[in-house]
């Protein structure tokens, strides 16, 4: 393995953080800042215990999986997307790097940064609301599975994305919004019977519970299912990444 | 220009061959065939020019040599080695400047140099990095950021970045594209050090100039075939026509009866007299100019001045590539 070219490209992937640390670090912990201040302490007092855990705290892993989903696809996507709308991806493509190699080196960047900027959410959280970590492993477990899955499904992106416009598309018109209606905000037994089926369809209501169980010991689903579903993401987003290799999809004509 | 480029220590000797391409074609999906069963050797350590129109196949074959595109066909190997089963070894030892001028926009020149050693595997050297940069005379822009610095300055820097993981093959895909007069001669001599150090390099271009100045062989695509590999000077003296041009003392109407086995065309104002002959007659016996100059005394036509003129690379070109 060409270990020098993957910490090349994994520490290059982290040197645009560094550059550009304003968006990067400080948008997305004032973002989460707002979440508390809006859902937390405005709207938060009026909501009782959910699950006998107060609002506030309720929310923060679903809030921190907000922030992981969609830092790990934009970071990853937007990797590897930039070279090749600036045509430097020729440099990639002719270097000694096997597939996985760049794969780790992005991915591995992508998933670092939405880790620790997760951390940093956790930390921004406990201002706002008394936190408790049931299980503190489980709890890193999730955080970097979900990232390092997520930070894949990011990297297809950036390869199948034509323009920025598409680049967006993806996390504006399906993350997002899967996020939100994931039980980021809420438990799913705060439903009808009816959206509560309709919601087990969307697979990030498994990776929230999940996250969540590890802090509280309370989840919608089963640890088992939301680690089947992790499971599941990342299998497939493995098998993309390597047809997208194999058939040089949008990488080698 | 000192011993800035340096490659990795070459094995074998200057001559062998370093690139061979066996069969190699290619057809896009779409179906456009831009390469069609394309054989080459290019040897270690020479200049060796790809010729060719617009679309003809150069950069495709470039591209699939370095790895950019998959061939439909054929073989190619680097110093013996596959660049699809072998891809790394053979990777290793080319370095490409791709045509467009490329780069992470926002990354100073030092560390988009730095990142390419990296990627191809090098261990950190930033005194061999500093030699290229001073050698391109990059070294006081070395903090800039590559969106500040000119056109030239940045092929400079796709040069500095193809040569910081010490290739022994280099790619130039039409290097002074865009590049004013006094930068392409100071990147002639840059390419010309390369070769004198054992470099081998292979160049596009579209300026037959270019090739005319510094390649040792030139090959010609047309329609995604090599119509022709020579060595320039061969190439030249095989194809090449040369003209002798004869200022006449006294205007003449016509070319005088007795001439007419000499072919000559008269200038419009009568004043010369042009005759031409194969370059590879040379200017003695067979090039029919001792004869042609008798000729020229029995029949009374008296000259000031002569002289001769090769026909250049470029017309040799265009006939080349000329649509039948």
């Amino acid at each position: 393995m060409n270990l020098k070219a993957v910490r090349t490209l994994y520490l290059a992937e982290l040197a645009r953080t560094k550059r550009t640390m304003l968006q990067s670090i400080v948008s997305p912990v004032i973002s989460t800042s707002l979440y508390f201040v809006v859902f937390g302490a405005a709207i938060g007092t009026r909501i009782s215990e959910v699950a006998g855990v107060s609002y506030g705290a309720f929310i923060v892993p679903g809030l921190i999986m907000l922030m992981l989903l969609t830092q790990s696809v934009a970071t990853a996507s937007f990797g590897i997307f930039f070279p090749r709308f600036s045509g430097a991806i020729y440099e990639l493509l002719s270097a000694p790097v096997s597939y996985a190699e760049i794969v780790i080196g992005y991915v591995g960047a992508a998933a670092t940064k939405a880790v620790a900027l997760g951390l940093i959410a956790l930390a921004t959280a406990s201002l706002f609301v008394p936190l408790e970590i049931a299980h503190p492993l489980w709890m890193l477990f999730f955080l970097v599975l979900t990232a390092v899955t997520f930070s894949l499904l990011g990297f297809i992106i950036g390869i199948w994305a034509d323009g920025f416009e598409q680049l967006q598309l993806v996390p504006l018109l399906i993350i997002t919004p899967l996020t939100f209606l994931g039980g980021t905000f809420y438990a799913l037994e705060m439903l009808p019977p009816f959206w509560q089926a309709v919601t087990l369809f969307n697979p990030v209501v498994y990776l929230v519970s999940g996250f969540r169980w590890s802090f509280y010991g309370i989840g919608d689903v089963s640890l088992a299912a939301s680690l089947g579903m992790i499971g599941v993401f990342l299998v497939i987003g493995i098998g993309l990444v390597g047809w997208i290799f194999k058939s040089g999809y949008r990488l080698k004509p | 220009m000192t011993t800035a480029f340096a490659p990795s220590p070459i094995q074998a000797a200057l001559g062998t061959p370093m690139i061979r391409i066996d069969g190699v074609s290619k057809t896009y999906r779409g179906g456009f065939q831009a390469l069609k069963e394309v054989s080459l050797t290019i040897n270690r350590g020479e200049i060796f020019a790809l010729l060719g129109p617009n679309g003809a196949g150069k950069t495709t074959l470039i591209s699939i040599i370095c790895g950019l595109v998959n061939a439909s066909g054929g073989t190619v190997t680097v110093d013996g080695h596959d660049n699809v089963g072998d891809y790394r070894a053979a990777r290793e030892l080319i370095g490409l400047v791709p045509q467009e001028l490329t780069g992470e926009a926002f990354s100073t020149v030092w560390d988009t140099v730095r990142f390419s050693r990296g990627l191809f595997g090098k261990p950190r050297d930033d005194a061999y990095l500093e030699r290229i940069l001073r050698a391109l005379t990059l070294w006081d822009k070395r903090n800039n950021r590559l969106m500040a610095l000119s056109g030239g300055m940045k092929r400079r820097v796709l040069i500095a970045k193809a040569l910081s993981h010490q290739p022994q093959v280099l790619f130039l895909d039409e290097p002074t594209a865009g590049v004013d007069v006094e930068l392409r001669r100071e990147m002639w001599q840059i390419v010309r050090d390369l070769r004198d150090e054992g470099v081998t390099i292979i160049l596009t271009t579209h300026y037959i100039e270019e090739a005319e100045e510094m390649a040792d062989r030139i090959g010609v695509i047309r329609r995604g075939e090599l119509v022709l590999v020579k060595e320039k000077q061969a190439l030249m003296r095989q194809l090449g026509r040369k003209e002798l041009t004869l200022q006449l003392k006294a205007p003449l109407a016509s070319v005088p009866e007795a001439l007419a086995p000499y072919h000559l065309t008269l200038s419009e104002d009568g004043q010369a007299l042009i005759y031409r002959y194969d370059s590879s007659a040379g200017n003695g016996e067979g090039s029919g100019i001792a004869e042609l100059l008798g000729a020229l005394r029995e029949a009374g036509v008296r000259y000031s001045d002569l002289h001769t003129r090769q026909s250049s690379l470029e017309e040799i070109f265009v006939s080349l590539v000329k649509e039948p």
